[in-house]
């Protein structure tokens, strides 16, 4: 869309014939900015709140916040790695899942799905979207997790050759909760996002570059791995990280399935935490004020995690997917 | 013909494997939406009687509904709705019409953009610093003023959107009729746009109505109907939340009657505004 197309350059070339129209419109324009400012606003006082509610856990554990990973809330002792580490783990091995599936469909969508079938399929990827991450939660702890530790879990763990490294990463207790199942369940909520923003960047891309490449005698893969990657790899990076902002910053289906204990998970199968879920969990029955005040630290560093990664994911995608 | 025009064995398998690849994950992520459907149907709607719409939440045990999570969930939605409506849609007015390409509109789009996908939970510890601690107390108005600012973000871009798919000669054909800017796009491309300003409310409503974590500690909770939003407003999902985790069959039974409820409520709501956004927009 062209920079003209907004009516305050139209109205420059006629401007409006009664004087009140004319006074009103600068009121109007001054409503306009003010509301986009507004949200300027709130997203610097989130930081700035943050910042400040966080500022006591800071000061009371100084740089030892940030590498100690040790909370105890009996004890008075906060620090911030194990939940950060989490965080970081469980939203990987999310993206690890859900990259190729989402690539895929995306790729199904634009190239090989039927006509008559691609609305269906689409709404129903939108679909899963949708649905909130409560019910995420639930379905990931009472549906999934069971059926996880019977069918994945309990074969693993047995395989496993005792003294092995790989031994080491899969133990556990065998109910299906822990940061393994907290990434399916991540993948599965953000798999939806990374594949639309795909298809619609697959979409940008003009139908002659893929035709000539078809042209050419190319197969679809060929078309896809030379003529069609190539063409959005920027985007598409950039539709990873949104996924990415989106697995770090995800609470309630996390909070359920993860086993929320502190410190580090020693396991794909050990119960962990997340930044998130650690506040969701203790954040209403925080009493001390250190407790309250290390909670807050902890949102301030998941906000400046999130930040660069979401504004890295728009500086790539830019405005063409139009998402 | 064919020994010309096929390809080689090699390509044909890389060809193969990847057709089947994306067929798998296509069948993958459809399988989990039917088996999530599935669950909420077989183990929700069992518990979905009269009870839950006449009765409030119960002690563990007796007989109860979700009268006040709904009502509470309703009022908190229906007030944030306002509040994002009328601030989403001024800014993605301005955005649109007249931020033009100057550096200050580029970084509120931008920041905009940042605000969508920012971490809900974030906003409710935004909100608990600004509103209950000082105030000394959780509230439904917390709450709602929570979900409004989850729900702006998401107006202010589909209102910026679909404003700039109004075509100029609909600007330039009002103002040259002698309209004033304010009435040009309060009545002309406003109204040109309507359904789509619609589409982008309901897609706000449909992400804010399954929002827990930002009411966790602002809107709280609460046992017994309530009407007024200066006091901890109980509300579906922190109810689900409460109810899931609980060791009582019957409050996890309400739980997931509540789940199936929520997740209707807003893939209905995505359906209806997929279905208006159809008509005007491309495929």
């Amino acid at each position: 869309m062209t920079a003209a197309a907004d009516v305050s350059r139209a109205a420059a070339v006629a401007p409006p014939r009664s004087a009140f129209g004319a006074a009103f419109d600068k009121a109007f324009e001054i409503l306009c900015f003010s509301a986009a400012t507004f949200l300027l606003t709130a997203l610097g006082g989130i930081v700035v709140s943050l910042a400040i509610g966080g500022w006591p856990a800071f000061q009371a554990f100084g740089f030892g916040f940030f590498t100690s990973a040790e909370w105890d809330p009996v004890q008075e002792v906060y620090g911030s790695a194990g939940a950060v580490a989490g965080t970081l783990i469980s939203a990987a091995l999310a993206l690890l899942f859900a990259l190729p599936l989402s690539f895929g469909i995306a790729i199904f969508l634009v190239e090989l799905c039927p006509p008559m079938l691609r609305r269906p399929i689409g709404t129903a990827v939108e679909l899963l979207a949708g649905i909130p991450s409560i019910v995420y939660g639930m379905w990931g702890l009472f549906v999934f997790a069971p059926w996880f530790a019977k069918h994945i879990q309990m074969p693993i763990m047995m395989s496993a050759e005792p003294g092995t490294l790989w031994e080491k990463i899969t133990t556990g207790v065998p109910n299906g909760a822990g940061v393994l199942s907290a990434s399916i369940i991540l993948a599965i909520m953000i798999l939806p996002f990374i594949a639309a923003t795909m298809r619609e960047l697959l979409l940008t891309i003009p139908a002659q570059v893929r035709e000539s490449a078809y042209g050419l005698g190319s197969t679809t893969f060929e078309v896809v791995r030379k003529v069609s990657i190539p063409y959005i790899r920027t985007g598409a990076i950039g539709a990873v990280m949104l996924g990415l902002g989106r697995a770090l910053g995800e609470t309630m289906a996390v909070t359920f399935i993860i086993g929320n204990a502190h410190g580090f998970p020693t396991s794909i199968f050990a119960s962990g935490s997340t930044i998130a879920s650690t506040i969701a969990n203790e954040f209403a029955e925080a009493t001390g004020v250190l407790h309250t005040s290390s909670l807050i630290a902890l949102g301030l560093v998941l906000f400046i995690i999130t930040f660069v990664v979401l504004a890295l994911a728009r500086l790539l995608i830019g405005r063409q997917a139009n998402l | 013909m064919t020994a010309l025009g096929a390809p080689r064995l090699s390509r044909r398998i890389g060809e193969g494997a990847f057709l089947v690849f994306c067929w798998l994950a296509t069948g993958i992520a459809i399988l989990a939406l039917a088996a999530i459907l599935w669950s909420l149907l077989s183990q929700g709607i069992g518990g979905l009687d009269l009870d839950i719409f006449t009765k409030s939440t119960p002690a563990p045990g007796s007989e109860g509904g979700l009268l006040n999570a709904i009502m509470g969930s309703l009022m908190m939605c229906v007030v944030a709705m306002v509040g994002a409506v009328f601030i989403g849609v001024l800014a993605g007015t301005w955005l649109s019409e007249f931020a033009r390409d100057s550096h200050y509109g580029k970084v509120i789009r931008f920041l905009n953009d940042v605000l969508l996908s920012a971490p809900s939970i974030l906003v409710g510890l935004f909100i608990y610093t600004i509103i209950v601690a000082p105030l000394k107390g959780f509230s439904g108005f917390a709450g709602a003023v929570a979900l409004a600012l989850i729900a702006a973000p998401v107006i202010t871009r589909t209102t910026e959107d679909v404003l700039r798919l109004q075509p100029i000669a609909l600007r330039e054909a009002s103002v040259a009729l002698g309209a004033p800017v304010w009435s040009t796009i309060l009545t002309v491309i406003w109204k040109a746009a309507q359904g789509g300003m619609l589409t982008g409310a309901l897609l706000a409503f449909a992400r804010i109505s399954g929002e827990t974590a930002p009411l966790l500690f602002t809107a709280l909770n609460n046992q017994f109907l309530s009407l007024d939003m200066t006091k901890p407003t109980a509300n579906l999902p922190v109810v689900i939340f409460n109810f899931a985790l609980s060791a009582y069959d019957d409050w996890r039974r309400l739980a997931w009657a509540g789940a199936l409820l929520i997740a209707a409520t807003v893939l209905t709501v995505t359906i209806v505004a997929r279905i208006l956004a159809r008509e005007p927009r491309r495929s």
